[in-house]
């Protein structure tokens, strides 16, 4: 599904990802660990497209489609969902008039037919109820005064109704008391599936006992160092992220 | 990220057309003279003519303003044409078959059918091209709830007691110099005039449109709610696309009786010039209402239109307990320039007024708010509430604020908030990230920063302004 070769992106000059590969079969859960400043948060940026990254070497393609090629808003059409780490508000713009307009300009984007409106609000009062949002938040605007909470649950909230192939999420554990962080978990459960994938970016191992990871990979420097099944994310919860470091340096002499 | 958005804010002015109509039109020039042939055009009364004089004279005397936040070259006011009207409006048709169908069609075109079978139920139009009104709709059926709806020029005719005693008791003719200019040139608007205890039928609407080169509008509306009466009242505006710019400096005198409520929306969308400022209208406007005991009086106006606007709807809150409420949407791009704002004058106990003001500023353009609150010794107990907001889009346009406050009641309280903030890379990010394109992301949020202003519109136009604002700032991404 998302194939990832040598890919080196900077932003502002400074060079963050320096040669990263990752290959994403269809249904597969993908855990990124790593410490602060690996380039976490710049993977998923540099994969939805914002703009000020630039891509100086490497290719990046969704089910064959070159995602460097296109805009950010062609790239969320083509499948792409990114859920933020710190959800912007939008004042003044409804969630509902927000969601509505993201789903029509996708099912457009991919030639399908408009939802209802009265369709539509079935549909988001659905998802809401999935994420425990009561369904007042449709007409909230977009987190508008909501809690660090409220703003993760109603991004997942907006990847249950956008229905997307490949899920990026950055830090949706960061801020959440243990029932936020099972709901964030059960919506993200309930969506997997042989045809969808996730990539579930976080700096602990407590999210990933409630989401299991297929895979595990240990971003540090720009690159994956470090690649395992779910017990690895035990480890470094055991061991940190320098009994990485001491490990590599091992390697490395063993090697010299 | 600023150029994507200037990319979007490029656009169409989809009102720019001319229409081919044939008109009498003035020479350029501004004398006595040329104010009795308007009155002769007219046949107006004598007293009518000597009020024109009275005020020319007036104007003559006075000297132009140059206190707001706006620049523009002198205008020549002997330059401009001060009465031009289609050739086929000289015979008054009687009926809307008479009527020119190329002045049909020009209303077709920007969305105003003025066949009544045709029209949003509901609303009642009058239709004002350059120096005349051509048709106004739904007469019959306002005349059984006994409201009268007509161009100012015929209410001058069949109703000389009403506008004699109103017209010029809001604006006084000295009132400043655009006004004063009006009183002396004004050629046709509307003028209303509520019954004690009715509540009109009907939303009433008046649309003016400037067609010929050269020349200026000088409309001059008037609506009285008598009593207990209340009216929701609709104005829009457009102008051909020209190099050339043209003055428009109309009055609008509201006058709200004991208990009396009148809504007065605008959704102004005169010609704004090219990206590189050439042409435009320049737009000076005076309009205030005068609230009696328990009155209410609410303004409403989304600006999108014109190079320069000069333009600050006040209410003179003289009853004990009348409220005044503005609410205002100024977008700016290119080279556009607006000051405006209102006036709140407290004289009456437990007056209110709410001001709540959303600026938009793009390109590089200058957005102003003024505004003056002020509370005179009568006011015991008043209150106001101000807001302004400023959204900025890109770094080269300006947002400024200048509030004046005036309290000579010690129990008067007035409070005010300001806000500037800019459409942010993280919001737009966050729309294309969800599937929408740039030019959609900014009309988003550009609405929901109005929607506090967009809520006191009347339900067709909330659309209309939200498409407006959309239309403004549609472009070529994509």
């Amino acid at each position: 599904m998302l194939s990832i070769k040598n890919l080196h992106a900077s932003v502002e000059d400074k060079q963050i990802l320096k040669g990263l590969d990752l290959e994403i079969k269809p249904g597969e859960v993908h855990a990124i660990m790593g410490p602060n400043g690996a380039g976490k948060s710049t993977m998923g940026y540099v994969l939805s497209g914002r703009e000020g990254y630039s891509v100086e070497e490497g290719s990046v393609t969704l089910d064959g489609t070159d995602l460097l090629e296109l805009e950010a808003e062609e790239r969320a059409r083509a499948g792409l969902f990114l859920a933020f780490q710190y959800p912007v508000e939008i004042p003044g713009v409804s969630n509902l008039e927000f969601l509505k307009a993201a789903v029509d300009a996708q099912r457009e984007a991919r030639g399908e037919e408009a939802v209802s409106s009265k369709d539509f609000l079935k549909m988001a009062r659905e998802a809401c109820k999935q994420v425990h949002l009561p369904a007042e938040f449709l007409k909230r605007g977009v987190n508008e005064g909501f809690s660090g909470g409220e703003k993760k649950r109603n991004e997942i909230m907006q990847m249950l109704l956008l229905q997307p192939k490949l899920c990026i999420l950055d830090e949706s554990d960061s801020g959440l008391d243990i029932d936020a962080l099972q709901v964030v978990a059960e919506g993200v459960n309930s969506q997997r599936s042989p045809d969808r994938s996730f990539v579930v970016v976080t700096h602990y191992q407590r999210l990933l006992d409630y989401i299991k990871p297929d895979y595990v990979h240990v971003l540090s420097e720009g690159k994956i160092v470090k690649s395992g099944d779910a017990s690895l994310a035990q480890e470094l919860e055991d061991q940190g992220y320098a009994w990485l470091k001491e490990q590599r340096a091992a390697d490395a002499e063993q090697s010299a | 990220m600023t150029e994507q958005i200037d990319k979007a804010l490029q656009r169409e002015y989809e009102a720019g057309f001319v229409s081919d109509i044939e008109s009498d039109t003035f020479e350029p020039g501004l004398n006595e003279d040329i104010i009795r042939r308007i009155s002769s055009m007219k046949q107006e009364p004598e007293w009518m003519l000597e009020w024109r004089l009275k005020a020319f004279r007036n104007w003559l005397e006075m000297e132009e303003p140059d206190w707001a936040h706006v620049d523009y070259p002198k205008i020549d006011f002997q330059a401009i044409s001060y009465y031009s009207a289609p050739k086929s409006m000289k015979d008054k048709p009687k009926s809307l078959d008479e009527v020119d169908p190329e002045l049909l069609k020009t209303y077709e075109k920007l969305g105003i059918p003025l066949h009544e079978q045709m029209m949003l139920a509901g609303v009642a139009v009058d239709a004002v091209f350059d120096s005349v009104s051509v048709v106004t709709t739904f007469r019959e059926k306002l005349e059984e709830a006994g409201v009268i709806f007509m161009p100012i020029s015929e209410a001058v005719h069949k109703h000389p007691e009403l506008v004699q005693k109103y017209l010029g008791s809001v604006v006084p003719q000295k009132d400043n110099y655009y006004a004063a200019l009006n009183c002396a040139v004004f050629t046709d608007g509307s003028f209303v005039y509520i019954p004690k205890g009715t509540k009109c039928p009907m939303e009433l609407s008046t649309y003016f449109r400037i067609n010929e080169q050269n020349t200026g509008q000088f409309e001059r509306t008037l609506i009285i709610a008598d009593e207990g009466s209340y009216v929701s009242y609709l104005e829009g505006c457009t102008a051909p696309q020209r190099d050339e710019n043209q003055l428009h400096a109309a009055v609008v005198e509201l006058v709200a009786m004991d208990d009396a409520e009148i809504k007065y929306s605008t959704v102004q969308n005169w010609y704004p010039g090219d990206e590189e400022g050439r042409g435009g209208i320049y737009n000076f406007v005076t309009k205030r209402g005068l609230c009696h005991t328990n009155a209410k009086i609410s303004w409403t106006q989304v600006e999108t239109g014109s190079a320069v606007t000069w333009k600050y709807p006040s209410c003179v809150l003289k009853g004990d307990n009348s409220v005044g409420e503005f609410y205002s949407v100024a977008l700016t791009r290119g080279c556009q320039q607006a000051d405006t704002g209102t006036k709140m004058i407290h004289l009456g106990k437990n007056t209110r007024s709410t001001i709540i003001s959303k600026g938009i500023s793009a390109g590089r353009s200058n957005n102003s708010y003024r505004g003056l609150v002020r509370m005179n010794s009568s006011a015991k107990g008043a209150r106001n509430f101000t807001q302004c907001d400023s959204l900025l889009i890109g770094d080269q346009c300006g947002a400024h604020t200048f509030p004046y406050v005036e309290s000579r009641n010690p129990s008067a309280i007035v409070e005010h908030e300001a806000t500037t903030s800019k459409v942010s890379d993280d919001q737009m990010f966050l729309c294309q990230q969800r599937g929408l394109d740039p030019e959609k992301a900014v009309s988003m949020i550009v609405n929901g920063f109005c929607k506090e202003v967009f809520k006191e519109l009347p339900m067709e136009f909330a659309v209309e302004a939200g498409k407006l604002l959309e239309i403004s700032l549609e472009g070529s991404v994509g």
